[in-house]
């Protein structure tokens, strides 16, 4: 399989405080990697140091031959990267139609159309003159998905998208996974639910201290409850 | 003139008042909304569109509507290109941190300032109005020029609120206010939109003040004032809401005029700061702002 996305040897401080130690690991195409670890791990920072929103001291991250560590932050989306971020981030004060917008300002030539996204969650088209702070929270995550998608993206970040949703809208947010993965887009996923990735992730890559310790194929977990509970402290 | 028609006079006035302080408390809540930056040297981007109205429509002697059309189109052009030379050279330079920004432009204040004393002089200079329209009223006449400040800044007013409600660099705007990280992570070049409020703010108050030289005369100390009314009204408004300066800067408008014409201009003065100070303790946020949650 080739590597669609490769961070090698990555450090990242705030402020002071380095928080990724030569941290290195590959997402393939059409896969999804989940990073699992306890937190304060750097896991969220692994993806903000991928979208430029935490500055490499030191190492690469190369999307294809595209080094993304010389790009400006704004310029990374328009490389094929669409961040959500954990909590979703949503412009609260703006409608959904407005958010949507937002993403679809970045994309490039013959990406998605609102049309196109808006049937990957057409509940969404109900709401579009509503304002994405007063959605449930499902219908938020969903929005923060269909915003990222708008980029039509080859890498997708996502930072805990199941984190305080109900059972069914978990299950809504695996399937758009698993259907993205369809489509050739490659995820990485940081995740707490151990469920969660089981049923989505092809490999888990363990983060500890800012460095990536092992990456296993996710169905060999379930006969390995050791090592989640090595690195994450449950299992 | 009895007690009505001098009501009616002191409300006009307050109203031209309201007019000027809008627009230049517009471009001072923009920068604050947008950048998280207390611009203490808004009040000189005021003074220097008015002492450079006063040089452009000086180079056009006999034509006062020409000199001031002039003055209208380039002076808030060129205060626009000092402010994005500014934004360039300090304050990115500092990272747009709230607290250093602050010291920053007070710095900034009195450069400019100063420039103006060195290159303009301590004279106050007047600028001839582009017309000399009275409008009679029944009690006594009235500067058609005033009016049309009024009619100017409603039309910028309503240009701004377009801009930034209807228009993709409004959306742009806002997304950047609301979360500066997300908006970068949606392509969004936020220092570039930074630069760009930053010199709207600034060219806003050199609007207000090439309107407001014909009745005032320019003079290099002439941003303290509209510095300190500006913070009123974006205080009592709710920094960063368009809606709540527009009413701010009419009540203390009205008010100030008002006042200043049935007691003393040091009455008004008194009454909106006591304003801001129980705005600042009762509802922190202003009077149409959002609390921090």
């Amino acid at each position: 399989m080739s590597a669609v996305l490769t961070l090698s040897g990555l450090d990242c401080f705030y402020g002071e405080v380095q928080v990724l130690h030569g941290l290195s690991l590959e997402l393939n195409k059409g896969e999804v990697l989940c990073l699992l670890g306890r937190n304060g791990a750097g896991k969220t920072t692994t993806l903000k140091a991928v979208m430029g929103l935490v500055p490499a001291k030191a190492g690469s991250i190369r999307l294809g031959d595209r080094e993304l560590t010389a790009l400006a932050p704004h310029e990374v989306p328009k490389a094929g990267v669409a961040y959500v971020p954990q909590g979703r981030r949503l412009f609260a004060e703006m409608t959904v139609a407005e958010n949507i917008e937002i993403g679809l300002m970045a994309r490039g030539k013959g990406k998605p159309t609102r049309d196109r996204v808006l049937d990957l969650f057409p509940v969404l088209r109900q709401r579009l003159g509503q304002r994405s702070g007063t959605l449930s929270g499902g219908e938020q995550q969903m929005l923060a998905m269909a915003r990222a998608l708008c980029l039509g993206p080859e890498v997708l970040l996502l930072d805990e998208p199941t984190e305080g949703l109900m059972p069914s809208m978990i299950g809504r947010i695996r399937e758009t996974i698993s259907s993205l993965r369809g489509e050739g887009v490659s995820t990485l996923l940081v995740e707490q639910r151990l469920e969660a990735v089981l049923s989505v992730a092809d490999r888990v890559c363990f983060i500890e201290n800012g460095r990536a310790r092992e990456t296993v194929p996710a169905s060999s977990l379930r006969d390995n409850p050791a090592l989640v509970r090595r690195y994450v402290g449950v299992g | 003139m009895s007690f009505g028609p001098h009501l009616l006079l002191a409300v006009l006035e307050g109203l031209v008042t309201s007019a000027v302080l809008a627009l230049t408390a517009l471009g001072l809540s923009l920068v604050f909304g947008v950048m998280r930056v207390v611009n203490v040297a808004h009040g000189e981007f005021f003074m220097l569109g008015a002492v450079l109205a006063w040089a452009i429509s000086s180079m056009v002697p006999g034509y006062p509507s020409l000199g001031f059309l002039m003055a209208l189109l380039l002076s808030p052009l060129i205060v626009g290109a000092v402010a994005l030379l500014a934004e360039r050279l300090v304050l990115r330079r500092l990272d747009y941190n709230p607290e250093a920004t602050i010291v920053a432009t007070i710095g900034m204040l009195y450069v400019i300032q100063q420039l103006a004393l060195t290159f303009y002089g301590p004279e106050a200079r007047a600028v001839p109005p582009p017309f000399n329209f009275r409008l009679q009223l029944p009690w006594f006449g009235y500067s058609g020029y005033k009016l049309s400040i009024i009619a100017a800044s409603i039309v910028l007013m309503l240009a701004t609120w377009f801009v930034l409600t209807r228009t993709r660099i409004g959306l742009v705007m806002r997304a950047t206010q609301y979360d500066r990280e997300t908006a970068q992570a949606f392509g969004i070049p936020v220092d570039r939109v930074y630069a760009g409020v930053f010199a709207l703010g600034a060219m806003l108050a050199a609007v207000a003040a090439v309107l407001i030289v014909p009745i005032q005369q320019a003079h290099y100390l002439m941003g303290l004032d509209p510095l300190l009314l500006s913070f009123i009204v974006v205080i009592i408004g709710g920094l960063g809401s368009l809606r709540g300066t527009v009413i701010a800067a009419l009540i203390i408008g009205v008010s100030d005029g008002v006042i200043s014409v049935f007691f003393s201009p040091t009455l008004a003065k008194i009454i909106a700061t006591s304003a801001v100070a129980m705005v600042l303790v009762f509802r922190p946020q202003g009077l149409f702002g959002t609390a921090p949650r």
